[in-house]
């Protein structure tokens, strides 16, 4: 997938169809997989690059995946870690999509609430609900408000 | 539709609204029958003794009847059922729902399935406003509310009726002074927001630094299982007691509230002194509770 560049960087070869996620922030790719769902045991073919160059960002990692267009709800929860990311849905190899990622004002199944106690942590048929605020999300069933770490309460 | 979830979901002008019916209520002297083809369900799945029956109370004062489930024993819950499913089904049967349970949100989900109000009756360590609002009028009874100094004093931590009140109390410029035994204080994120809204938070070691600067002291139950044996247990809460002898030189207004059930927080003694205004506060809990139930379903 990757070969040696005669200039001396590193190049990643384009993909025919699926979705490159560019400007992600350095070190995040591989918590980007896991909110995607693509461990080892999954089959999709995939190329990672860390810690690459940015103009924008200084450093930034890129994924790109192949045969796989993202869904909203994907990109909602990148957006979480990687607010700068861009997305491009890849078909044939030409970008047939662009699009930023955008945190959106309510988050609803896309976080587990932290608090052992919240009624969204048992089996009642509702999915936790955050609202993001400047200061971090607030569980809108049980006022919790996670600060850091984010990335480790997606599901 | 109305319901009554939590103290952040009031602005000041509901909570005056709400006093002022609790007020009209009592000073009547609960001849209303406004209630009279009501029935209210009274959902406990936690133990209670003074909410379960101020609610009963005050339906039946306003003319209405209940229906009740007094534990998680005695329900469906057992059988794996959940509260969405008990909640559908008991909209059909009641014209309000009033709710007990451990889990912090019971009450905000109860809402969204149920198809006649919601009165949060206390759901886990989260909010407890009809709580709230019988302190409030207990204050409001002696003083008014605006820039009055409030200590809280005990768990703050893990007492839902500290924080409901804190966030209530916020929205009348008063101080708050903090005063919780190491790991039982005020979460940092609640302490913020109570910052954020513009009210001052002043964390004090000990009560007898303060008591003497306060027009109202509100003491929560220091709980024996937040702690690892009964020793450790001992030696927090009689450090925490309120007796006659720490009220020498205290305003000649001050007001000590507390929730109860009370398990030595308050010596005995002080219910003879003329601070002592917490019997006086769990029987408020009748008029507030009226004026929420008829609010919810005139």
């Amino acid at each position: 997938m990757t070969r040696k560049d005669p200039s001396g960087g590193l190049l990643v070869s384009p993909i025919r169809n699926g979705t490159v996620i560019d400007h992600i922030t350095a070190g995040e790719a591989l918590n980007v997989l896991r909110i995607l769902g693509i461990t080892g045991s999954t089959r999709e073919c995939l190329s990672i690059a860390t810690n690459v160059e940015s103009k924008r960002l200084g450093k930034k990692d890129i994924v790109k995946i192949e045969n796989r267009e993202l869904r909203t709800e994907e990109v909602d929860r990148i957006a979480l870690i990687a607010p700068h990311a861009r997305i491009n849905i890849i078909r044939d190899y030409h970008v047939a999509e662009k699009k930023g990622v955008e945190i959106p004002k309510v988050l609803k199944g896309v976080v587990r609430c932290p608090n052992p106690g919240c009624i969204t942590n048992t089996n009642e048929p509702v999915a936790s609900t955050f609202e993001v605020l400047d200061k971090g999300l607030h569980c809108l069933y049980c006022d919790w408000l996670i600060k850091n770490d984010i990335a480790s309460h997606i599901i | 539709m109305y319901h009554i979830i939590s103290i952040r979901d009031f602005e000041r002008s509901d909570l005056d609204y709400l006093l002022d019916r609790a007020e009209e209520f009592d000073t009547q002297g609960y001849r209303s029958r406004a209630l009279e083809d009501k029935l209210a369900a009274l959902l406990f799945f936690e133990p209670s003794t003074r909410t379960r029956m101020s609610f009963a109370t005050a339906m039946a004062r306003l003319g209405g009847r209940w229906i009740s489930v007094d534990s998680v024993e005695a329900s469906s819950i057992v059988k794996g059922e959940t509260l969405a499913d008990t909640i559908r089904v008991l909209s059909s049967y009641a014209d309000t729902i009033v709710l007990r349970h451990p889990k912090e949100g019971a009450a905000r989900l109860a809402s969204e399935f149920a198809t006649v109000p919601v009165i949060n009756a206390g759901d886990g360590a989260g909010q407890h406003p009809s709580q709230t609002l019988l302190d409030l009028y207990t204050i409001r009874q002696s003083m008014p509310i605006d820039g009055i100094d409030v200590g809280l004093l005990g768990d703050l931590r893990y007492g839902r009726t500290a924080h409901s009140l804190a966030l209530a109390l916020s929205l009348y410029g008063v101080t708050l002074h903090t005063i919780a035994p190491g790991g039982l204080e005020m979460p940092a994120n609640i302490t913020l927001e109570l910052r954020e809204r513009g009210t001052e938070v002043i964390e004090h070691a000990d009560v007898e630094e303060v008591i003497r600067d306060l027009d109202v002291l509100y003491v929560t139950r220091i709980q024996r299982e937040r702690f690892p044996d009964s020793a450790s247990y001992y030696n927090v809460a009689s450090s925490y007691r309120i007796t006659p002898d720490l009220l020498t030189g205290v305003r000649e207004n001050l007001m000590i509230l507390h929730p109860l059930p009370r398990a030595g927080e308050i010596d005995p003694a002080v219910d003879r002194t003329p601070y002592a205004r917490y019997f006086e506060q769990a029987k408020n809990g009748v008029p507030v509770r009226m004026a929420l139930l008829h609010e919810v379903m005139k």
